[in-house]
């Protein structure tokens, strides 16, 4: 067991634990009773897909993918709040 | 040195996945719109935050290259998550309960704008009402 097969491990499991958690995300989305249940599980699925971002990068070594996880983590915010704003008021810019 | 490093990044990475699965589960389980909003404030916080600082250690430790982006995505999702909650929990309360369950506004003879398309007294005049879809039934 070397520390770089250990890291390797570690690198896919956690990969399994979050493509896991976005697969029961997307359940609470497809079967929900109420509105604000889905968009939250929509944001919880962004979350995870950000840190999915960040282990690619991880496993491939590129910093490449920071600036995608950045962009999930506004464009998620900013599509979260609008959907809530939709559901309080009907319209978005009043 | 750099084994240490490796280790200590393939347990942030474990660590980060394990918070991750708890609060989807907890997606899952808990019963109400209510309760379930408590659940993916972990993955939120601790699951993302122990991948970025393993992110960030490894760059770091392992690659040599110091890396501060994860620090603008922590702070960033930091800043964001109790305004996406506090919105959801105020959607919530507006959607399914009634208006005599949820505590009044401040100010005298306010009323919550999701209640009603007319502001209160001292609201200032009603803007044009745009016609259809404006405002719950």
């Amino acid at each position: 067991m070397t520390p770089d097969l250990i890291l390797e491990g570690a690198v896919w499991l956690s990969l399994g634990c979050f493509g896991l958690s976005l697969l029961l995300c997307l359940y609470r989305v497809v079967f929900s009773t109420a509105l604000p249940d889905r968009i939250l599980a929509l944001d919880t699925m962004t979350i995870n897909v950000i840190a999915v971002f960040v282990i690619v990068g991880i496993a491939e070594g590129t910093p490449v993918y920071f600036e995608a996880a950045m962009l999930f983590a506004m464009v998620g915010f900013i599509s979260t709040v609008a959907f809530a704003k939709f559901l309080l008021r009907g319209d978005i810019i009043e | 040195m750099t084994t240490l490093v490796q280790l200590l990044v393939a347990a942030m990475l474990v660590i980060g996945g394990g918070f991750a699965l708890v609060g989807a589960w907890a997606l899952v389980r808990l019963p109400d719109a209510m309760t379930r909003l408590h659940g993916p404030t972990k993955a939120a916080t601790l699951g993302v935050g122990a991948v970025l600082i393993a992110s960030m250690l490894y760059f770091w430790g392992v690659r040599g290259v110091p890396s501060w982006h994860e620090l603008l995505i922590t702070l960033f999702l930091f800043v964001t998550a109790p305004v996406t909650g506090f919105f959801l929990a105020k959607a919530n309360m507006h959607l399914s309960w009634t208006a005599s369950e949820i505590p009044p506004p401040p100010g005298n003879g306010n009323d919550w704008a999701t209640f009603g398309d007319e502001p209160g007294p001292g609201a200032g005049p009603l803007p044009a009402r745009k016609p259809g879809g404006h405002g719950r039934p």
